[in-house]
């Protein structure tokens, strides 16, 4: 039911995500932050079970912090999406974790990066998607209006035109989103409206 | 008095010392020697073999130098079956950070994590410790080019030009005095070869008493550990004053 919508851009990759925690037909939570900070450069969007992908986020997020206090280095994107990805190919066999990712990064080796993670393992690095039911509904807008090397401004108004599409069909009305930026100076949300 | 603490490993001695440790080093020091020299192009490993017979197969069997991994390689001094175990460890090692991490792993944990292994032969299992030390070369995108150097304690250490084995302490002082910062490949090359001339036991610098090796670009995104060939090292001898037999000795 979590909508996570995501783009690479010129220097930054722009994610967004709906912000409520409902169970069958009651919103337990309206404010929900799923977009988890996993360093200086790394956004992790999150979506699936409630509980799970919290506690398999916050799992990636101590061992990346354990990391830098050990080698005094920072992974790249590509190494943590390795990472995220070897650990839930390997859970899933033994104790499937139920979220869906979208890691969004800046380093220097690739400069802005985007990969997609599911829940059995599944890597891939793109330049825009979306998990949960978002992605039946804009992935076609996105082919439609994205272009490599978009600009900030110009991403957020594309994801407008994405959370636009949601609200006219998509039977849940998911009102509320939060947007993460990140770039060369770090992760940072906009606020609007 | 040293004869009360030196048969366990994980005890100190009186005075604070490990004494276990300080024997495999000793053992160390009676090895075929081996130099490391840094440069920005690439790193040199230089050793001297001590089991030379005209029935060894050279081509084939190296006793000094390995490669850990594409961007990692290591000179050896010290008890070579200790090392073996050890390199293999690394080998692991390596492959499984890129298993992980699809990246392959910084110089420096490496040598670290190989260390820590070292040190726990020094503290707990009252197994002695490994009687080796390394030279590691190897270059990552964090710091480039990089050598270091690691003791049977577990202890490691960052260098520009060092020595271990035979007659360390001499070499170490000439690289001392005739290393510089901005040396090229070709020098650091160079002052390997006037650097074991000078400590070497044996009279002469032959060819089939050396491993010499560099790690550096061979082409631009192209690393290479290149172990030199006969001929190169001879040529290389021949550059540096050392007229090349082509005898051979016994």
């Amino acid at each position: 039911m979590d909508s996570v919508i995501a783009l690479v851009g010129k220097d930054f990759v722009l994610s967004a995500a709906d912000t409520a925690n409902a169970r069958s037909v009651i919103v337990m939570k309206d404010d929900v932050d799923k977009i988890l900070e996993l360093d200086s450069h790394k956004t992790l969007a999150m979506g699936g079970e409630p509980g799970d992908f919290v506690q398999f986020t916050e799992y990636i997020q101590k061992n990346l912090h354990l990391y830098e206090f050990q080698t005094g280095l920072q992974l790249s994107t590509h190494a943590v999406a390795n990472f995220i990805r070897g650990e839930l190919a390997r859970l899933i066999r033994e104790a499937p974790v139920l979220t869906n990712l979208l890691l969004g990064g800046y380093d220097s080796v690739s400069g802005p990066s985007l990969y997609y993670i599911d829940y059995l393992g599944t890597l891939e690095k793109l330049d825009y998607t979306a998990q949960g039911y978002a992605s039946f509904f804009i992935l076609g807008t996105l082919d439609r209006y994205y272009q490599k090397d978009i600009t900030l401004d110009e991403g957020i108004e594309l994801m407008k035109r994405c959370i636009h599409q949601l609200s006219k069909r998509f039977v849940i009305n998911q009102k509320n989103f939060i947007f993460k930026v990140v770039d060369k100076d770090g992760v940072r949300q906009i606020n609007f409206e | 008095m040293a004869r009360r603490y030196d048969s366990r490993t994980t005890i100190f001695s009186p005075e604070g010392r490990l004494y276990q440790v300080e024997y495999a080093m000793e053992a160390i020091s009676h090895a075929g020697a081996a130099v490391g020299v840094l440069s920005q192009e690439g790193v040199v490993l230089a050793a001297e073999k001590k089991i030379i017979s005209k029935l060894l197969e050279t081509s084939k069997s190296t006793e000094k130098m390995y490669a850990i991994d594409r961007h990692l390689a290591c000179a050896v001094a010290g008890i070579t079956a200790d090392a073996n175990i050890l390199i293999g460890r690394a080998r692991i090692t390596a492959q499984r950070y890129f298993y992980t991490y699809q990246e392959p792993i910084p110089v420096e944990q490496l040598v670290q994590r190989l260390c820590d292994l070292k040190q726990g032969y020094t503290q707990f299992g009252g197994l002695r410790p490994f009687g080796v030390s390394f030279l590691f070369a190897g270059w990552d995108r964090h710091y480039g080019f990089q050598l270091y150097q690691s003791d049977p304690s577990g202890n490691y250490g960052g260098w520009k030009a060092t020595a271990i084995g035979a007659n360390s302490t001499a070499a170490q002082s000439i690289l001392k005095t005739d290393y510089q910062d901005d040396i090229s490949l070709k020098d650091a090359l160079k002052l390997t070869v006037k650097v074991l001339g000078k400590t070497m036991d044996s009279a002469q610098l032959t060819s089939e008493k050396l491993e010499f090796a560099t790690l550096s670009f061979v082409k631009p995104e192209l690393l290479q550990f290149h172990q030199l060939s006969t001929e190169e090292l001879n040529s290389l001898l021949q550059e540096s004053g050392y007229a090349t037999t082509t005898a051979e000795e016994a």
